[in-house]
């Protein structure tokens, strides 16, 4: 096997593995691009047709360009409710998720004690529960406590199965911390608490992000959840509001798709900023 | 408060903090009496956390076991034990098996469609490529946009009047437009090529992650020996992609034994029957809580569980571990 980098492998590597691309492989490329967006470009130039532009020729484009499917919707005062409380749920998630989960996973990271296996486990077996499982006695459970129509009955369930895949990103990552560092804050004077607000909490802050953005998406994107806990056009998140308004005014396309398309570029744009860490984060989390 | 942490750091090092510290080491020494402001500490840490995913995780799920061997409209304590009646009942639905059989065809198929698609996409993007970062954003945003958004948007393009059918007698297929939704002989491999859209882009991005992690070595060295491109890809790549590719399958079969979302907005609770659609979830959610059934339901959920976690486990004992043994060894065998 080669080991060193001599010039020539060097060479030999660029012309053997990352082969510059021919004129077709960027076709084929560009054209799995359009396959993707297309729908979601659908959507978008939908919103800015008529409905008699839509019935008369389904597939073609906005000619002319209105806007008034877009002005109507963000004056809706049931569109900007429901997009708050998709931010509420979404951001009181991610906080308790992240906050939870790092001091959960720092007890299973740096604690010695009994019972610190079983710990690791319970979490660990959270991952073989999905929510659908769980959705029918979830519903019971949150209905006991009083929680039905309200934004807290969805965002406590879903920290709670945010937590397993959080502990364990996080565990491995809290137990990289040399344990010199944390000598070195017990010679300081700080103890183990110290020693987790001073030097564990901002060393962790990666990790938290990729949890964080994680959480935060699968609770704006939540549907079933929601469906079952929320029955109240004004208590909706976002994903009932579409389907709500979809069906409310289903003769009136363009308004729907105007609809739709607002709604999806929260997303998006939070999507956009943080790509690099989702992406890693995805494939991180699943290769474990 | 800092004082006193300061105050006691140095005493406690040489039990308490001492022990945390070298947590990786064997169980502690024994010593007297308990560390109580340690088990403080892991309760004060780690009890919200646990607390909160007992009640809303292990809780519902010990509870669902109990809930189904009753017929129980979900109000006040169940009282009408009927055993095993509602499994009785599952098992000789033929609605459910139906949805069964809908579940396993959208498991093979998830993998038949995706799987090899992903894999030449994945090679075909892991070229110098003008554009190569804005390509991988684009083809992720079917995965990052909500479900419910994909089944509306699908469904009002693959209506009979919609933009598919339009576009197809535009470019003189019209023989070709069918009613995608409706049509039991079509919609459930309407509902593939939408599962396969929102989620293929999930599945190239997870083989590129992995194809970087192959040594560039093995490619030189096959070069040297003269090995073409495809010789390399079909020689190297593949096996060594491996590994990964058997996660992602994982998490598809998984996935699609779950899969309700995409069914329940696009075809709603009484349609997904008749156009062939119904998966265990939308027919847990239909026959149990939409019908005022929670015992019933709680006992769907209970065979979609222990369905799901048969699979799982045999993957794992058979699939999964052979990756513990390391891609390259695998390889010689």
């Amino acid at each position: 096997m080669t080991t060193t980098d001599a010039p020539p492998s060097q060479k030999l590597r660029k012309s053997s593995r990352l082969h510059r691309a021919g004129w077709h492989a960027y076709a084929i490329a560009w054209l799995f691009v359009g396959i993707n967006i297309a729908p979601v470009v659908y959507i978008i130039l939908g919103g800015f047709r008529t409905n008699s532009q839509i019935t008369t020729d389904p597939s073609g484009f906005p000619n002319p360009w209105e806007v008034e499917n877009y002005l109507a919707v963000l004056q809706a005062e049931i569109f900007w409710k429901q997009l708050s409380n998709s931010a509420i749920a979404a951001i009181a998630t991610t906080i308790g998720v992240v906050v939870l989960g790092v001091m959960a996973s720092y007890v299973v990271a740096r604690y010695d004690f009994k019972g610190r296996g079983a710990m690791y486990s319970l979490f660990a077996a959270g991952l073989m529960f999905p929510m659908t499982v769980a959705i029918t006695p979830l519903y019971i459970m949150v209905r006991n406590l009083g929680l039905t129509n309200s934004l807290g009955g969805i965002i406590l369930p879903q920290i709670a199965f945010a937590l397993p895949t959080t502990v364990i990103i996080l565990v491995p990552f809290l137990r990289a911390i040399p344990k010199e560092l944390e000598e070195a804050a017990a010679m300081d004077g700080a103890g183990r608490l110290g020693f987790f607000f001073r030097m564990v909490v901002p060393l962790s802050i990666p990790g938290v992000i990729t949890v964080g953005i994680l959480a935060f998406i699968a609770s704006w994107n939540a549907y079933l959840l929601p469906l079952f806990i929320l029955n109240n056009e004004m208590q909706y998140t976002l994903p009932l509001g579409v389907q709500a308004f979809s069906s409310q005014y289903s003769v009136d396309t363009a308004r729907v798709l105007a609809f739709t398309s607002l709604s999806m570029i929260p997303a998006l744009v939070f999507f956009s900023l943080f790509e690099r860490r989702i992406v890693g984060g995805l494939t991180g989390a699943v290769k474990g | 408060m800092s004082e006193s942490l300061a105050m006691r750091a140095p005493g406690g090092d040489l039990s308490g903090a001492g022990a945390g510290a070298e947590a990786p080491a064997p169980a502690g020494r024994p010593r007297r009496g308990v560390d109580w402001r340690k088990l403080l500490e892991i309760a004060v840490l780690a009890g919200p956390g646990i607390l909160i995913f007992l009640t809303f995780v292990i809780v519902p799920v010990v509870m669902a076991a109990y809930y189904g061997f009753y017929r129980w409209n979900g109000y006040g304590t169940p009282t009408d034990f009927v055993f095993l009646d509602n499994y009785r009942l599952i098992l000789t639905d033929q609605n459910f098996r139906e949805a069964l059989g809908h579940n396993f065809f959208i498991v093979v198929a998830s993998l038949v469609l995706q799987g090899p698609a992903a894999v030449l996409m994945a090679l075909m993007l892991n070229q110098k490529m003008r554009g190569r970062s804005l390509i991988r954003v684009l083809i992720f945003v079917p995965y990052v946009i909500a479900e419910v958004i994909v089944g509306t948007g699908w469904s009002l393009m693959l209506q009979t009047t919609g933009a598919v059918n339009d576009m197809l007698e535009k470019l003189g297929l019209s023989g070709w437009a069918v009613d995608w939704i409706a049509d039991p002989d079509v919609a459930i491999w309407s509902l593939m090529v939408i599962i396969s859209w929102k989620y293929i882009g999930f599945a190239v991005i997870l083989f590129l992650a992995g194809l970087q992690s192959i040594p560039e070595e093995l490619y030189e060295a096959a070069s040297i020996d003269g090995a073409s491109y495809w010789q390399m890809q079909f020689r190297i790549t593949l096996p060594l992609l491996g590994p990964t590719i058997r996660i992602w399958a994982f998490l598809s079969i998984i996935g699609s034994l779950q899969l309700f979302d995409l069914v329940y907005i696009i075809w709603g609770q009484y349609v997904s029957d008749t156009a062939g659609t119904s998966t265990m979830a939308t027919y847990m959610v239909t026959y149990g809580r939409n019908a005022g059934a929670f015992g019933y339901g709680n006992a769907v959920a209970v065979v979609l569980f222990i369905i799901s976690l048969t699979i799982a486990l045999i993957y794992q004992r058979y699939v999964l571990r052979r990756d513990t043994e390391g891609a390259l060894t695998e390889r010689k065998k």
